[in-house]
C-alpha cells in the first residue's frame, strides 16, 4: 500500500551521494496472448503493480492493459520540483518514458548549466535537477513496478558535454541530432556534426537511446506534408552517421510525425508516408510521434488528430509511442493533460489491440503508388544534394524546409552559411599528437605515444575516467543564491505537505482554475464577456484560453483560466461518508431469499423521468438487475397516488424522483408523502428514497424520509440502502 | 531556385528498380553524403568535446570551461585539453586534478608549452 505523498525535500536530501541505478535504455516486455479479464489481448505487455485504469475499467474488472509500446509523455513546466510530481502521476496513468525539455535558450549555452534556476517553456537541464528527477523515478519505478526511462536533450553548443553528464546521472534516451542544431537553432553546422559524432559515441557507450530531430521539419514547414521526402533524407543522415559513430541500429528511434492532420484526408497521405518510412528504416526504431503542427486550443480537436495518428502507429509500427498533450496548442502543458494524453494513447492502442489481425494494408493500387512515389523522390533529393557537393552545400543552397514537394522548390527553404551561426570557427584540427584519455571518445587520439597497451582503454591512463569511477565526478549544488529550489519551495511551505490545499494546473497552489462558459452571442462579444465574468467570480489573471463557434450569432463557447486567491483548509471540512455498495452477488442473495418489490414514479408536476429509470432499468445497470421488482408508475404523480400503490401490491419501498428544485418543491414533497405515509399507517412498513439531481441526502432525511440520493448514484447505491435497510427493520422485528 | 515538379522525368532511371534496389540505393546515397562528414568529425575537435574529455577526466564544469579556454588561448587545442593536464601531471608529477587547478590559476604552462615545442 503506497500512502505517503512525496515529500520533495526527501528527493533533495543527500544528492550529491546518489546513484543511479542503470545506465541504458529499457523495453516494454511484450506479453503474446496476455489473458485479462477473460480477453486476449497480443499487444500488450507486464501488468503494473500499481496504476489508475482508465474510467470504464470499472466495467472489467479494473484491468489496466499496458500496451507493448514505451509510452512517452514531455514533462517541463519550468520548475522541475512541481514536474517530479506530475511524473508521479504519469507513471501511474501507464508512461515509462518521460522526456524532459530544455528550458528556452539553453542550445545556444555555452558549456553546462549548474544549479536549479526556474526555466522558460522547459527546466534549465543541470546535473543537480538531472539527479533529482532520476532519484525520484527510481521511486516511481519501484510504485509502478516497471523501469522508467528518463530523457532529454543533446544538442545545442554544449552537446557532448551534456552527453557525459547524462551518461554519469543515468539518463536513459535522448535527442541527437546535429541537423536540429543547424537548421532549427542557426548553430554552425560544421561545429554540429563535428560534436554529434563525440555525443553520439558517448551516448551509445551507455546503451542509450536516440531520438533524432527530423519530427521539427513537419512543424516547422509551411506544407507538412510537402516535406515528405526530404524527411526522409534527414532521418537517413542522422541515422547512418550514428551508426558511423557507434550507436548500434535497436537503439536509434526515428521521430516520425503523421505530417498531415483532419479536415485535410489524413489517412490518404499519413498512411503511404508512414509505410513508405518503415520500408526504407526496417532496421531502426520508430518512435511515433504526434503531429502537433495544426494543434489549435481545442483539446477535441486535437485528441482526435491523436487518436487518428494512434491508429497509424497499430496499422503500421511503432516501437515508442509518444504523447502530445492536447493543451499543447493553448499553454505549457498542465498537469491534467499530460495525463490525459497518457490515457488518449492507452485507450486507443487498447481498443486497437490485434488490429492488424483484423486488416491489412493494402499493397496495390493507391497505397502502392504512393510508397512507390515517396521513396523515388527522396532518392533524388539525395542524387541533387550529391551533385551539388554535399550536406553542407545542400544546406547553403537552402534544399531543406522548401515549401515544393522534392523535386518541385519554392525557393522558400531554410538557408545557413557553412561559415554562418552561433559557434562558427570553432573547430580545430586535431594534432599527430592530440590525445584525450578518457573513455567513449570518438575519431583520432594518438594514445600510443604514452602505451601501447592502452589504447583500447585510454582512461587506464588515468586510473579510470568518470565513467569507471563515479568518485571522480564533481558535483556542484548551486550557483545562484535567490534562483534555486529551496528559495522556491520556501515560497509555497504554507501549502507544502500541510491541510491547506489550493487549486493548480502546474505548479503547487498555483491557483489556476478553467472556467467553461457558453453565452447566447457573437464570438468576439462573448470573449470579452468571459473575461467579465471572470473577474466578477474574483478570479485574478482571466485570460481567454479557448473559443468556439457554436453558431456565429446564437452563441459562442468561451473556456477561461484565472486565479482565486483564497486556500482551503482539509481540516475545516464536514467530509460526509461516501455511498459504498455491498457486493451484486450479496445483493441478489438477500432478495431470492426476500422478495423485495419497489414502486417508483416522478412526483408532482414534474415529467424528468431519465434519472428514475436510470436508477430502475436493468439495461441501465438498475436495481431491476438484482431481482427487485418495479412497479413504475410513470411521471407527474401524486403523492398519494404513490403511496396508495404501495399499500395494493404490498410493497417494501418507494422510490420517489423529483428534479424541479425551485421553491423547494422537491422537499416539500419529500415532507407531505412521509406525512400521508404515517397518516396512512404504513410508515413503519415502507422503506421511502428520494432522489433528484438538486436532493442534498441530509436535507431530504430531516424531510422525513429514509434515504436522499443526489447526482452520481447508482442502481448498487440504493439497492445497498435498501438491503441493508430491509435488513435492519428485519432485525428490529425479532 | 524555383522549380516546377518534375518528377516524371527525374524519376526515369529509378523506374525500373525493384523495391530492394531501390533501398539499397537509397542507402547508398545516405552513406556517400555522410562519409565526408564522419571523417570530418574523426579530425577535428571543439570547445565543447574538450570540455566534455575534462568532466571524464574529473573536472567540474566550471573548472573545465577554465581549462578549455586557456587551452585554446595558449594555442594548444590541437593536442587537446585532456593531454595538456594529462602532460603537466607527468611533467610536475602530480595528479591529474592537481595539475588541472594550478592551469587554472594560471601555472605550468610555459612547461607544456615547451614540452610540445609548440609557439604561442
Amino acid at each position: 500500500m503506497i500512502d505517503n505523498k512525496l515529500v520533495i525535500r526527501n528527493i533533495l536530501k543527500d544528492l550529491d551521494k546518489y546513484k543511479p541505478r542503470r545506465n541504458g535504455w529499457t523495453w516494454r516486455e511484450h506479453i503474446p496472448n496476455q489473458k485479462l479479464n477473460n480477453f486476449t489481448y497480443q499487444e500488450t505487455s507486464k501488468n503494473l503493480k500499481n496504476s489508475v485504469p482508465l474510467p470504464a475499467a470499472k466495467y472489467f474488472n479494473n484491468i489496466d492493459p499496458q500496451p507493448q509500446e514505451v509510452i512517452t509523455t514531455e514533462i517541463a513546466s519550468g520548475r522541475f520540483e512541481d514536474d517530479i510530481r506530475r511524473m508521479r502521476m504519469a507513471a501511474w496513468h501507464g508512461a515509462d518514458h518521460i522526456m524532459v525539455i530544455r528550458t528556452a535558450g539553453q542550445s545556444h549555452f555555452d558549456g553546462l548549466i549548474e544549479g536549479t534556476p526556474a526555466g522558460v517553456g522547459g527546466v534549465p537541464i543541470t546535473r543537480k535537477q538531472v539527479r533529482a528527477q532520476r532519484k525520484a523515478l527510481d521511486m516511481f519505478e519501484d510504485e509502478v513496478g516497471r523501469p522508467i526511462n528518463y530523457h532529454s536533450y543533446v544538442s545545442g553548443v554544449a552537446g557532448p558535454e551534456i552527453a557525459v553528464m547524462f551518461v554519469e546521472e543515468g539518463v536513459n534516451g535522448a535527442h541527437q541530432d546535429p541537423q536540429y542544431n543547424v537548421l532549427y537553432r542557426n548553430i554552425n553546422m560544421v561545429r554540429s556534426f563535428v560534436d554529434a559524432a563525440e555525443s553520439k559515441k558517448i551516448m551509445a557507450y551507455a546503451k542509450m537511446l536516440q531520438i533524432d530531430g527530423a519530427h521539427n521539419a513537419n512543424a516547422t514547414a509551411m506544407q507538412a506534408e510537402k516535406v515528405m521526402p526530404e524527411l526522409m533524407v534527414q532521418h537517413a543522415i542522422n541515422s547512418i552517421f550514428s551508426v558511423k559513430a557507434g550507436m548500434d541500429k535497436n537503439l536509434i528511434a526515428l521521430s516520425s510525425v503523421p505530417p498531415i492532420a483532419s479536415p485535410a484526408p489524413d489517412l490518404k497521405i499519413n498512411l503511404p508516408y508512414a509505410v513508405a518510412l518503415r520500408d526504407f528504416f526496417s532496421e531502426y526504431k520508430i518512435r511515433a510521434q504526434m503531429n502537433t503542427k495544426y494543434m489549435e486550443s481545442s483539446t477535441r480537436e486535437a485528441t482526435v488528430t491523436h487518436v487518428m495518428n494512434l491508429m497509424i502507429s497499430r496499422l503500421t509500427s511503432a516501437d515508442i509511442q509518444s504523447t502530445i498533450t492536447p493543451d499543447e496548442g493553448r499553454n505549457v502543458p498542465w498537469h491534467m493533460y499530460n495525463i490525459e494524453a497518457c490515457d488518449t494513447a492507452k485507450q486507443a492502442l487498447n481498443a486497437m489491440d490485434g488490429l492488424k489481425d483484423l486488416v491489412s494494408i493494402r499493397n496495390d493500387g493507391y497505397m502502392k503508388e504512393m510508397v512507390r512515389e515517396l521513396k523515388e523522390r527522396s532518392i533524388l533529393f539525395f542524387e541533387e544534394l550529391l551533385e551539388v557537393g554535399g550536406y553542407f552545400e545542400a544546406v547553403e543552397k537552402g534544399f531543406f524546409i522548401d515549401s515544393g514537394l522534392y523535386p518541385e522548390r519554392n525557393s522558400d527553404g531554410i538557408i545557413r552559411k557553412i561559415n554562418g551561426g552561433i559557434g562558427a570557427n570553432s573547430i580545430y584540427e586535431r594534432d599527430k599528437d592530440y590525445f584525450a584519455p578518457v573513455t567513449a571518445h570518438f575519431g583520432y587520439n594518438n594514445v600510443e605515444q604514452y602505451d601501447k597497451a592502452a589504447v583500447r582503454n585510454p582512461a587506464s591512463l588515468i586510473n579510470g575516467s568518470t565513467f569507471e569511477d563515479r568518485s571522480k565526478i564533481q558535483y556542484i549544488d548551486e550557483l545562484d543564491p535567490n534562483d534555486n529550489v529551496d528559495t522556491r519551495l520556501r515560497e509555497k511551505d504554507e501549502y507544502r505537505n500541510s491541510s491547506k490545499i489550493k487549486p493548480e494546473v502546474e505548479w503547487l497552489a498555483d491557483g489556476f482554475v478553467v472556467v467553461d462558459i457558453t453565452l447566447p452571442t457573437s464570438i468576439r462579444k462573448a470573449e470579452i464577456a468571459a473575461i467579465e465574468i471572470g473577474k466578477k467570480m474574483n478570479l485574478e489573471d482571466v485570460e481567454v484560453i479557448h473559443k468556439e463557434i457554436l453558431h456565429p450569432l446564437e452563441a459562442s463557447r468561451i473556456q477561461i483560466k484565472g486565479k482565486v486567491s483564497f486556500d482551503i483548509d482539509l481540516n475545516n471540512l464536514v467530509i460526509p461518508e461516501e455511498l459504498h455498495s455491498i457486493s451484486d452477488e450479496e445483493i441478489r442473495d438477500f432478495v431470492k431469499k426476500n422478495p423485495f418489490k419497489i414502486v417508483a414514479a416522478t412526483v408532482g408536476e414534474d415529467e424528468h423521468s431519465v434519472g428514475l429509470r436510470e436508477i430502475i432499468d436493468i439495461k441501465h445497470g438498475g436495481i431491476e438487475k438484482y431481482g427487485i421488482m418495479c412497479e413504475y408508475l410513470g411521471t407527474s404523480v401524486s403523492v398519494a397516488k404513490l403511496v396508495d400503490a404501495a399499500i395494493e401490491i404490498n410493497a417494501d419501498a418507494i422510490l420517489m424522483s423529483t428534479i424541479i428544485s425551485h421553491d423547494e418543491i422537491h422537499y416539500k414533497n419529500m415532507k407531505k408523502i412521509h406525512e400521508y405515509a404515517v397518516e396512512k399507517g404504513v410508515r413503519d412498513k415502507l422503506i421511502i428514497i428520494a432522489g433528484g439531481t438538486q436532493v442534498t441526502p441530509e436535507i431530504a432525511v430531516s424531510q422525513g424520509v429514509d434515504a436522499g440520493f443526489g447526482r452520481g448514484t447508482k442502481g448498487s447505491h440504493v439497492a445497498t440502502f435498501l438491503v441493508n435497510k430491509k435488513k435492519e427493520m428485519m432485525n428490529n422485528e425479532n | 531556385m524555383i522549380r516546377k515538379d518534375d518528377f516524371e522525368k527525374r524519376r526515369q532511371h529509378l523506374k525500373s528498380l525493384s523495391d530492394e534496389e531501390l533501398k539499397n540505393y537509397f542507402w547508398e546515397l545516405a552513406e556517400k553524403t555522410v562519409n565526408p562528414l564522419i571523417d570530418m568529425a574523426k579530425k577535428y575537435t571543439s570547445p565543447s568535446i574538450e570540455r566534455s574529455v575534462l568532466l571524464r577526466m574529473g573536472f567540474s564544469s566550471m573548472e573545465a570551461k577554465v581549462i578549455v579556454d586557456k587551452t585554446l588561448d595558449n594555442n594548444l587545442i590541437g593536442k587537446g585539453a585532456g593531454h595538456v593536464v594529462y602532460r603537466y601531471s607527468k611533467l610536475a608529477n602530480l595528479t591529474i586534478r592537481e595539475a588541472g587547478l594550478l592551469l587554472m590559476e594560471d601555472k605550468g604552462w610555459d612547461e607544456v608549452i615547451k614540452s610540445f615545442e609548440v609557439r604561442k
